[in-house]
C-alpha cells in the first residue's frame, strides 16, 4: 500500500527538484565563543538556574558528601540509580558507608513493562550521569542506556545529574563535533536544560507539568 | 472547518468583536513578541544565524528526493519502520493499521500540527480509539472540543477563568481553581494515568537528520518524551519537507526554532530519537514507526518562488509578530495553519478558491518576513497567491478563481491613467472638481466606515511646480 | 540593509507619488522647497505618475510592469530621485528588480533603484541639512509607515529630523513598529480588521499625548487622519516635509 504511495510521491518530487532554480547560500555560522572552563561552568550553571534547575557545583571527591546531605535535608524517601556506571556504583559505595537518614536506593528491575508502577508511584528521585553540557545553552547532554534507561530522569518527580567539568563544551555543534555524534547515534540522545515546564496557561511559567518538578544538577569540579 | 460554510469575513466580525478573546490576544502575543525580542537581542548575530537556517533549509529542500530516501535507508537500517503517505486518508489509515495490528486502543498524542491536518483524532475516535493529547495546551482544547488557535500554543485563545471552569466541568472530581499550579496539577495527575497505560504513543518530527535516521523533537513539557518513551509503540508523523540534511544543521535550526517560537535559548528537552529499544535496554518503544505525509507538499515545490513555502520550521512566530493574527487569532483563518504562514501555506495545499479571503488579509507591513528564522520571503508569496487568484494561467490549486471583469478592467484602466500623462492629467482636473465629494460606494464605501473621505487637492502637484516655477521638463 | 549615499548633487528629480500628486500636493511643494533651500536643482518630470505598487500588491503585476516602465522611461538622466514616502521609494528601491527579474532589461532598472532615495535620509546623510526651528513649542509624535522602516530603514532619519527642531518635543509611539491598517488596498478589501488596526494606532497616538503625528507617508496619513477626523479625535496629521518647511521658514 505505502509502496505505492512512495512512488507516486518521488515521481513528484524528482521532477520538481530536477527542474532546479535553487542559489543556495553557504552562509557560515556565528564564530564560536571561546570560553575558559571556568567561564564555561558559570555559563551553564548561571543559564540552568535561570530555567530553575538547581546547581551545586562541588569537588569531584566531595560530591557524593554532599549529595547525602542534600538527601538527608530534602527528605528523600527513594532514590533510584543505576549501578554499573560510574555514577551509580559511586552512590551504592557511599550509601554502603552509612545509610542513616538517607533514602532507600532503588535500580530499575527489568524492563519498564514490569516495572511502570513502581515507577510512577513509588520513586521520589532519580539519579545519572550525563555525557556532557553545553555552556551557550544551559543544557546537559545524557545519552540514556542499558544502565541508566530513558525512564529515570523524566518519571521521579526529582531528576539529579552528575556532570563533569571538563565535559562542558561550548556550543551544542562543538559537542556534536568533538564525540563524532553522526557516526554512532545511541537509542536516544537528550538535551535537558531545566525541569518540566509549561506557558500553555496565559503564558504563566509553571512547572513540573509531566516530567519531573525538579532538577538538581553536581558539576563536578577536579 | 475549511468546509463550504467557511466565510473568512464572518469570521474576521465574529472575532473582533470578542473582547475577551481580543484581550487574551493581546496578551499573549505581546508576551511572546518581548521573550523573542530579548532572546535575539544580539542582532547582528541573529542575522547570521537566519542566513544560516535559511540555507540549511534550502540545501534541503534542493536535493529532496535524495535526503528523504536517505532518511528512509538510514531508518530501516536503525529498525524504525518507514511508511509513506500520499493524502492524509493514507496517513491515517496507516495509523489506524498499526493501531489494529497491536490491538491497541489508547493512544497518547504529543503535539503535532501534522496530525492536525489530518484530523487524527476525528478519524480514530470514529474508530473507536481513544486519543489523548497530553501538551498542556492541546489537552485543554481536547476537553473543550476545539482546534488548536495557535501553531505553539495552541490554547492561548483561552484565559484561566476559562480554563479553570472547563477542568471543573470536564475532568471528573476536579474542583474548581484559577490557580495556574493547581490547573496544572490536574493536567498532570490525569495525564500521567493515561502515559502509563497507553497502547500506543504519536508525536510529530521538528527535524528528520537524513545523515544518521535521527527523529528531532522540541519541548518543554516532557510529554513528547513520555509519548515516545513510556508505550511499546511510538508512532511519528512528518511532513516531507522536514528533513534536514545533517547532524551539523540541527544546533542552527533548534536554536532558530525555540529563540524564534518562544524566546527560549533552548527548550527544557531537546529529543532525538534514532532506533528503537536495543536488546538489554530496559525502556523505549519496542516498535518505532515513521510516516511520512505529503498532502500537497511535492506540488508546492515544483515552484522556485512557492517552494520557500516549504523551508518553514513551524515555529510561529510570524503569527506573534502579525497585526492582523494578534487581532483575529487563529480559529478566523477557518483552517489548520494560522497567521502569515497559514496565509501562503493553506491556499496551496487547499485551494485558493476555498480559502477566500484569507490572502487578502495581509496589509504587507513585513513584520513576519523581518522575523522568520528561515527567512522566507512571506509578504513576495502574498503577492504571488493574489495574483494567482486572477491568473486563468496560474500553477497553484484554484489559480484564476477570483478572475472577474469589473476589478480586471478598473486595473486596466488604473494603468492607462498611469501611463499616458494626458489621461493622467485629465484624471486630476476632474478628480480636483470633486474634492470629498464622491458617492460613498464600492471601495470607498469600505474606506469610510471608521474614516472620512480624503479630499482630492484642487491643483495637483504637476499643476503646482509649474506654477511655482519648478523645473519640470 | 545595504545603503550607500552619493555626494551632494548638483541636480535631483523629484518623484512626487501619485497620492501627493492628488492629495497632498502641498506636501510635495514643501518637499521640493526643503531641497531647493540646499542648493539644489529640482526637476519634476511631467510625465511621472505612480509607482505601480497598488497593482502590484494586489495581484496585478503586469499592470504594475506597465506602470512602472513608465517612470523608468521618464526619470532617464543620472541624477538621484528623491521621493517623499518610504513605501513609494520600497517599491522602486527593492521591488522593482524583482517586478522586472526576467527583464533583458535589468541592469538599466536596477541602476535606477540604486538611484531612488526617500526624502527624510535624502536630507540627511547626502545634503546634510542643518535645521533652525522659528516655530513655537509643540509635542508631536512620529508614525513610521512599515515601509519606511522594513524596506527603507530611514525611520531614525525621519525622527533625527524632527529632534533638529529646538521647540519641538517628539514623544514616539509605544508600538512604533506597528501597522497603522492601511496596505492599499487592504483597507478596502478588509475593512473590519484595517479599521482594528487603525483604532489601535490611534490609541497609541492619543497615549503620548502629542497634539500632531508626523509621517512621511501619505497612505498612513490619509488612513490615521481619516479616522481621527471621523472620530473626532483633535489630533492634527501632516506630512513631514510640510511641517519641517513650515518650522523653518516661518
Amino acid at each position: 500500500m505505502s509502496n505505492t504511495a512512495r512512488e507516486r510521491i518521488f515521481a513528484k518530487l524528482r521532477p520538481a527538484v530536477a527542474a532546479g532554480q535553487f542559489d543556495i547560500p553557504s552562509p557560515e555560522l556565528p564564530p564560536r565563543p571561546e570560553w575558559t572552563p571556568s567561564e564555561k561552568v558559570q555559563k551553564l550553571k548561571t543559564l540552568m538556574e535561570a530555567v530553575r534547575s538547581e546547581v551545586h557545583v562541588v569537588k569531584a571527591d566531595a560530591w557524593t558528601d554532599a549529595l547525602k546531605a542534600l538527601a538527608r535535608q530534602r527528605g528523600f524517601k527513594t532514590l533510584l540509580h543505576g549501578p554499573g556506571t560510574q555514577v551509580g556504583d559511586a552512590v551504592k559505595q557511599a550509601w554502603s558507608e552509612g545509610s542513616g537518614g538517607l533514602p532507600a536506593l532503588r535500580t530499575y528491575e527489568g524492563a519498564i513493562e514490569n516495572y511502570k508502577d513502581t515507577l510512577f508511584h513509588d520513586t521520589d528521585v532519580g539519579i545519572t550521569s550525563t555525557l556532557g553540557g553545553i555552556a551557550e545553552s544551559g543544557a546537559l547532554i545524557l545519552w540514556p542506556d542499558a544502565e541508566e534507561p530513558r525512564l529515570m530522569s523524566l518519571i521521579p518527580p526529582i531528576h539529579i545529574a552528575v556532570l563533569d567539568a571538563d565535559k562542558i563544551y561550548a556550543t551544542f555543534s562543538e559537542a556534536m563535533e568533538r564525540m563524532s555524534w553522526s557516526e554512532k547515534m545511541p537509542t536516544n540522545a537528550l538535551l535537558i536544560s531545566g525541569p518540566s515546564k509549561t506557558a500553555d496557561i496565559e503564558m504563566t511559567l509553571a512547572f513540573g507539568v509531566h516530567g519531573p518538578k525538579e532538577l538538581i544538577v553536581f558539576i563536578l569540579e577536579p | 472547518m475549511g468546509d463550504q460554510t467557511f466565510s473568512f469575513e464572518k469570521n474576521v466580525e465574529t472575532a473582533l468583536g470578542d473582547t475577551q478573546l481580543r484581550a487574551n490576544f493581546e496578551y499573549a502575543m505581546s508576551t511572546l513578541y518581548q521573550k523573542r525580542k530579548a532572546v535575539f537581542a544580539d542582532e547582528a548575530e541573529t542575522e547570521r544565524l537566519r542566513e544560516v537556517g535559511n540555507a540549511v533549509r534550502q540545501r534541503a529542500l534542493s536535493k529532496l528526493p535524495e535526503l528523504l530516501e536517505k532518511l528512509e535507508k538510514k531508518c530501516i537500517e536503525n529498525g524504525i519502520q518507514v511508511h509513506w503517505a500520499e493524502t492524509t486518508d493514507e496517513a491515517n489509515r496507516i495509523i489506524l493499521k498499526i493501531m489494529d495490528d497491536h490491538r491497541a486502543t489508547r493512544m497518547v498524542k504529543g503535539k503535532s500540527m501534522v496530525s492536525e491536518e489530518m484530523h487524527l483524532n476525528k478519524f480514530l475516535e470514529e474508530h473507536g480509539k481513544e486519543v489523548m493529547e497530553t501538551d498542556l495546551g492541546e489537552y485543554i482544547i481536547q476537553l473543550a472540543g476545539e482546534t488548536p488557535s495557535h501553531i505553539i500554543v495552541p490554547a492561548v485563545h483561552k484565559n484561566k477563568d476559562q480554563i479553570a471552569k472547563l477542568f471543573h466541568e470536564k475532568i471528573p472530581g476536579a474542583p474548581y481553581t484559577e490557580k495556574v499550579e493547581e490547573l496544572n496539577a490536574l493536567a498532570r495527575k490525569t495525564l500521567r494515568e493515561k502515559f502509563q497505560h497507553a497502547d500506543i504513543g504519536l508525536s510529530g518530527v521538528n527535524m528528520a537528520v537524513a545523515e544518521t535516521g535521527t527523529l528531532c523533537l522540541v519541548e518543554n513539557e516532557g510529554n513528547g518524551r513520555m509519548c515516545t518513551t513510556v508505550p511499546p509503540v511510538h508512532v511519528a508523523v512528518m511532513g516531507l519537507e522536514k528533513v534536514v540534511e545533517k547532524l551539523s544543521d540541527v544546533p542552527p535550526v533548534l536554536r532558530l526554532l525555540t529563540g524564534s517560537a518562544t524566546g527560549q535559548i533552548i527548550t527544557t528537552y531537546f529529543n532525538m530519537i534514532t532506533t528503537p529499544r536495543k536488546p538489554g535496554e530496559k525502556d523505549g518503544p519496542e516498535e518505532v514507526h515513521l510516516v511520512i505525509l505529503d498532502n500537497g507538499r511535492s506540488a508546492i515545490l515544483k515552484d522556485p518562488e512557492l517552494r520557500q513555502t516549504l523551508q518553514c520550521i513551524r515555529c510561529g512566530t510570524c503569527l506573534n509578530h502579525c497585526p492582523v493574527y494578534t487581532r483575529i487569532g487563529g480559529h478566523a483563518y477557518g483552517f489548520v495553519y494560522p497567521g502569515p504562514i497559514g496565509k501562503i501555506l493553506t491556499p496551496q495545499m487547499e485551494g485558493l478558491e476555498k480559502t477566500g479571503g484569507i490572502i487578502s488579509a495581509s496589509s504587507l507591513c513585513n513584520a513576519c518576513e523581518e522575523v522568520c528564522p528561515v527567512k522566507i520571503p512571506i509578504p513576495e508569496l502574498i503577492r504571488r497567491l493574489r495574483n494567482e487568484s486572477y491568473d486563468s494561467k496560474g500553477s497553484v490549486p484554484g489559480h484564476g478563481y477570483k478572475w472577474n471583469l469589473p476589478e480586471v478592467l478598473v486595473w486596466k484602466a488604473w494603468a492607462l491613467v498611469n501611463r499616458y500623462p494626458r489621461l493622467n492629467e485629465l484624471a486630476m482636473k476632474v478628480g480636483g472638481l470633486f474634492g470629498d465629494r464622491f458617492p460613498k460606494i464600492g471601495p470607498l464605501k469600505q474606506w469610510t466606515r471608521v474614516r472620512t473621505t480624503p479630499r482630492l487637492a484642487r491643483h495637483s502637484l504637476h499643476e503646482l511646480v509649474k506654477t511655482e516655477g519648478v523645473d519640470h521638463e | 540593509m545595504d545603503k550607500r549615499y552619493p555626494d551632494k548633487p548638483d541636480t535631483v528629480y523629484f518623484f512626487g507619488t501619485c497620492l501627493v500628486d492628488a492629495v497632498y500636493p502641498e506636501a510635495g511643494m514643501a518637499a521640493i522647497r526643503l531641497l531647493q533651500r540646499e542648493g539644489v536643482r529640482v526637476v519634476f518630470p511631467q510625465n511621472q505618475s505612480c509607482c505601480g505598487q497598488p497593482a502590484y500588491n494586489s495581484g496585478f503585476p503586469d499592470e504594475a510592469r506597465a506602470v512602472a516602465r513608465q517612470q523608468l522611461d521618464t526619470f532617464t538622466r543620472d541624477y538621484p530621485i528623491v521621493v517623499p514616502s518610504g513605501s513609494c521609494a520600497g517599491m522602486m528601491k527593492r521591488h522593482y528588480p524583482m517586478l522586472f527579474a526576467r527583464d533583458r532589461d535589468l541592469s538599466r532598472i536596477r541602476a535606477f533603484s540604486n538611484r531612488i532615495f526617500e526624502l527624510t535620509e535624502f536630507l540627511v546623510h547626502v545634503l546634510k541639512v542643518k535645521l533652525e526651528d522659528r516655530g513655537d513649542p509643540i509635542q508631536v509624535t512620529w508614525h513610521s509607515s512599515c515601509h519606511a522602516a522594513r524596506e527603507m530603514g530611514v525611520t531614525e532619519d525621519s525622527k533625527n529630523l524632527v529632534r533638529q527642531l529646538k521647540n519641538v518635543t517628539l514623544t514616539e509611539l509605544e508600538k512604533e513598529r506597528e501597522c497603522c491598517g492601511f496596505g492599499g488596498t487592504f483597507a478596502v478589501k478588509q475593512p473590519a480588521i484595517s479599521a482594528a488596526m487603525v483604532t489601535d494606532k490611534i490609541a497609541d497616538i492619543r497615549g503620548t499625548g502629542a497634539g500632531r503625528v508626523l509621517s512621511g507617508d501619505c497612505g498612513c496619513l490619509m488612513n490615521i487622519t481619516g479616522a481621527m477626523e471621523r472620530g473626532k479625535v483633535g489630533i492634527q496629521g501632516q506630512h513631514i516635509a510640510q511641517f519641517l518647511w513650515e518650522r523653518t521658514n516661518g
